[in-house]
């Protein structure tokens, strides 16, 4: 047994190390991920390496709002990327803003991940009509954007951390399910699951150790790519008005803060930002592209 | 072979690959003449495809012609521009595939697809060219073939589809038509209709083939002449009687042994022992060597392909014993 | 052929009827409309009139049916804000949206095919890689930043284009649009530019990876060897295959667009139906809310229908699995 265990770590190990060598193939792949990892530091560390806690409303004075990049306020230090209107140090914002969009779209990205897996796996493993009827509540989903679904959901359901995260994991769960559902269902008729099933074990055993490890390749792509997508989404919600409150503002509310400024030319405000959530999300996308091409099976054909 | 209409010298055809140039097709030479029909035989991986394919032009990247000439009619294909290239696809030399499910595209009409084909080299209204298409139907046997232009390729049975391609291969009447395995994926009863078609048009209109396979058997009843290839290049020609009556080479001689035949019934099959070496790590010197059971210690140096008896081979030890 | 399609349409039918209590459900859990309607200050008898007035005293599923009932004679009720019909207020917004998307889409397409079969006929080309960053960019980029972007750009800083508004528009059979006119141009060609880039992203992709899989398709290498010219090896192979995949991606696509427009509205205030239902959504007028939904979902099962339906005229392999 420990021999299996051995031969199983080891290829697991060498199938790592394949993968991050092909990963690292790609240059511009390398480059996003640092760039994740240093956005990563930047929000988990916010509090202790930004100059000013912006959400401190009793620190903001509104003598320092709208200052132009590289002004010195009055709180004596330079306010690198400027204020806005309520005079928040803007890159303290942006740290803040950075720890706020990518908590709520990790969030999102892993309860939409756990429901649409979940629903998926259930579908493809129990089959006939009870496949049928969840698939296609699914592919109707997926032919509605799910910014529309989001947007009538935080509308129905206000505003709020938990109340966004929910209208995300609604508006998203749909392209997990169905991306396990078809992996999985390609296995499901592969010999082996049939010879699985053929024998006493319990379902969620059959589920858990033979269809989602196979299953796993396509998840991790859909996953990187909707985690991006819910940080847009909920960007794009707050750029609306119906994100989260404008006391403890995410990316996509400072930009909508700013937007009424930059018809008038200060447009710091709005669109560095814009920069930091820009820089994210596309990092995010490079990320799940690499990933998506190294564990593409027709790859080396 | 003087009244030679496809004449190809030293053809050489490597593939620039991350793990070295593959040299698919190294110093290969044959010539066909007007209305005769060339097997050209070899496992896969011999090169006989991408023989195939260099005489068109159309071997893809990183695959690319290195050396030698193509000579059709006269003129080097090798040495021609792009533009006078195209002209001569499809008019003088053609070209049909092996399976006949992929060569016809499943979401065009056949007879959008033939008049494509012909106005790609002549003037030609729509009208009539859908009725010289028609005509070309009907010269490869197909039946009412009015309807058959508007009909998709999934309509068509394996068969009828090359018979569709020929028809398309032959539109132009050209000089010298490359078949590149093309009866494999059919039935056997399908193949030898096929196969006898095929020979009738060759001696019908005069058009050369140049016939790609693995098998020996369609060769044996269809070829006038036969080049073996092994491992890019060729080991073993002449006309077809001569060569499988006495094999000199004795990876002729080993296919011949795998191959079961009614004269020879009851007697044991032989394989070649061995697998096809991969280009990339060719043995020095002769490459069948390694699996070759007459095999010593001058096979390390390249055997000359030289004339013996009425055939050519490659070898420095061939099989004379049985030619009496 | 015809089975499929009742099929399809009772398919259909029971969508739109789940879709339509769901939503009502869902958007008259909505806090509470009579406060939005009347002044703070009334009387509680007033409230009380209004809300026996309005029927929001009775049990919910008898709301519902009361307001299917109405919908059936086309009345989907009045906005609690503008005191108008509801559908009305929809249709006056519509075209301003309808020309939006539209625009979206044609420039989405004109310039994403194009660009998407070049990357796939030449992958390896620099500006192929080139073209392929544009769509990560086109696919990435939140809509509401790039149009930001674009109003600083092109209205603040270079003062070429308004920023916002439809400005004057010119009536086209009692349809007021904007692109029968310079000025009307001008106010346009931003926001449709915003909105079509995810597609043109999209379509950029599509038609790369179509273009790649059929340039080493045996079709494509076929049809070369017929010496089709590459313009038409591109324009009559490669197009026609991957027109299935975009067209069921515009169409499915334009409900998207419809609703990305949403945004897009918001960013150049665009008098449309997008900006309609946000500041619906802001007040909680309640009528339009679910108007707008019902008319979407209804929009949507249209789209597919129809996508579904054009599949079949497309792919001639799909109509005969369907008929069969």
């Amino acid at each position: 047994m420990s021999l299996v265990e051995d031969i199983q770590v080891e290829t697991w190990r060498t199938r790592l190390g394949d993968f991050w060598r092909e990963f690292a193939e790609s240059k511009v792949a390398l480059v996003a991920l640092v760039v994740i990892v240093a956005i990563v530091f930047i929000a988990v560390f916010a509090p202790w390496i930004s100059p000013q806690n912006p959400y401190d409303l009793a620190r903001l004075d509104l003598f320092d709002s709208r200052l132009p990049p590289g002004t010195v306020g009055s709180g004596g230090y330079v306010h690198i990327l400027g204020t806005d209107a309520a005079g928040r140090d803007l890159l303290s914002a942006i740290f803040y803003g950075l720890r706020i969009s990518l908590l709520i779209g990790l969030m999102a990205g892993a309860f939409a991940l756990v429901l649409g897996m979940s629903i998926g796996l259930v579908a493809a493993y129990k089959g006939g009509r009870v496949e049928a009827i969840i698939m296609r509540i699914v592919d109707l989903q997926l032919s509605m954007p799910a910014i529309l679904l989001a947007l009538v959901l935080t509308a129905m359901l206000g505003q709020g951390l938990w109340q966004l995260v929910t209208a995300l994991v609604v508006a998203q769960y749909a392209y997990f399910a169905r991306t396990i559902h078809g992996a999985a269902s390609a296995e499901r008729d592969k010999d082996y699951i049939e010879a699985a099933i053929a024998t006493p074990l319990p379902a969620h055993i059959i589920l858990l150790r033979h269809l989602l490890p196979n299953s796993l390749p396509p998840l991790i792509v859909v996953a990187t790519v909707q985690v991006a997508s819910a940080i847009a989404l909920e960007a794009t919600l707050s750029f609306l008005g119906l994100g989260l409150p404008l006391t403890e503002p995410s990316l996509g509310a400072l930009i909508a803060n700013g937007f009424q400024y930059l018809l008038s030319g200060r447009f710091w405000i709005s669109v560095y930002p814009g920069v930091a959530l820009v820089i994210t999300i596309v990092s995010i996308n490079l990320v799940g592209d690499q990933v998506r091409h190294v564990l593409n099976p027709r790859r080396g054909q | 072979m003087s009244d030679a209409i496809l004449s190809v010298e030293e053809l050489q055809t490597h593939f620039f690959t991350r793990a070295g140039v593959l040299k698919a097709v190294d110093g290969v030479s044959f010539s066909v003449g007007k209305g005769r029909i060339l097997g050209l035989v070899g496992e896969s991986g011999s090169g006989k495809s991408v023989t195939g394919y260099s005489i068109l032009r159309l071997v893809d990247a990183p695959g690319k012609i290195v050396g030698g000439r193509i000579l059709l009619k006269g003129k080097d294909l090798a040495a021609l521009d792009p533009e006078a290239m195209r002209r001569t696809r499809g008019a003088v030399v053609s070209m049909i595939f092996q399976d006949p499910m992929m060569t016809l595209n499943p979401v065009l009409k056949i007879g959008t697809q033939m008049v494509a084909a012909i106005k790609a080299h002549v003037k030609i209204s729509t009208a009539d060219a859908r009725k010289q298409a028609r005509d070309a139907l009907a010269l490869v046997g197909i039946p009412a073939p009015d309807e058959r232009l508007d009909v998709y390729p999934h309509h068509l049975s394996g068969g009828m589809r090359q018979r569709v391609a020929i028809a398309i291969a032959l539109l132009h009447k050209p000089a010298v038509i490359i078949a590149d395995e093309p009866t494999t994926a059919l039935d056997v009863s399908i193949q030898s209709q096929i196969l006898a078609e095929v020979r009738r048009l060759a001696d019908q209109t005069g058009t050369a083939f140049v016939w790609v396979t693995h098998d020996l058997s369609v060769v044996s009843s269809l070829a006038d002449d036969i080049a073996v290839m092994y491992a890019g290049r060729i080991v073993e020609s002449g006309e077809t009687g001569a060569v499988l009556a006495h094999p000199k080479h004795p990876y002729t001689a080993g296919l011949m042994a795998s191959v079961p035949s009614q004269a020879e019934r009851g007697q044991k099959l032989v394989q070649i022992k061995g697998s096809t070496p991969s280009l990339a790590h060719l043995p020095e010197g002769c490459s069948f060597r390694p699996r070759c059971p007459r095999a010593t210690d001058i096979c390390k140096t390249m055997p000359a392909l030289l004339p013996l008896g009425d055939t050519k081979v490659r070898c420095h030890h061939p099989i004379v014993e049985h030619a009496s | 052929m015809f089975g499929f399609f009742i099929q399809r349409i009772v398919q259909a039918a029971i969508v739109v009827v789940a879709m339509s209590i769901l939503v009502f459900v869902g958007v008259y859990a909505i806090g509470n409309p009579i406060d939005v309607m009347i002044d703070p200050a009334a009387t509680q008898e007033i409230r009380d009139n209004l809300i026996r007035q309005y029927g929001f005293d009775r049990p919910l599923y008898e709301q519902y049916f009361v307001f299917v009932g109405n919908v059936l004679q086309g009345d989907f009720g009045q906005s609690f804000i503008y005191r108008v019909p509801v559908l009305d207020l929809i249709f006056s917004r519509l075209p301003a949206t309808f020309e939006l998307a539209l625009g979206a889409m044609l420039l989405a397409s004109v310039v994403g095919i194009p660009l998407g079969i070049w990357a796939g006929y030449r992958p390896h080309a620099f500006s192929s890689k080139a073209i392929m960053t544009l769509s990560i960019l086109g696919f990435s980029l939140p809509t509401f930043w790039v149009g930001l972007l674009l109003v600083m750009t092109f209205a603040v800083q270079l003062h070429w284009l308004p920023s916002g508004g439809r400005g004057p528009t010119s009536d086209l059979l009692g349809v007021p649009l904007s692109f029968l006119t310079p000025t009307g141009w001008s106010y346009l060609i931003l926001p449709a530019f915003n909105l079509a880039l995810f597609n043109m992203g999209l379509l950029i992709r599509l038609a790369r990876a179509g273009t790649l899989e059929a340039m080493s398709s045996d079709y494509v290498r076929f049809a070369r060897a017929q010496g089709l010219k590459e313009s038409k090896v591109v324009g009559l192979h490669v197009l026609k295959n991957i027109s299935i995949p975009i067209v069921t991606v515009f169409g499915l696509e334009f409900g998207s667009t419809l609703a990305f427009a949403v945004v897009t509205e918001t960013i150049f205030n665009w008098p449309g139906v997008g900006k309609l239902i946000i500041d619906s959504i802001m007040v909680l007028d309640r009528p339009v809310m679910v108007a707008y939904l019902i008319l979407v979902v209804l929009l949507f099962v249209i789209i597919n229908l129809v996508v579904d339906l054009l599949y079949g005229v497309l792919d001639p392999r799909i109509r005969a699995r369907r008929s069969a």
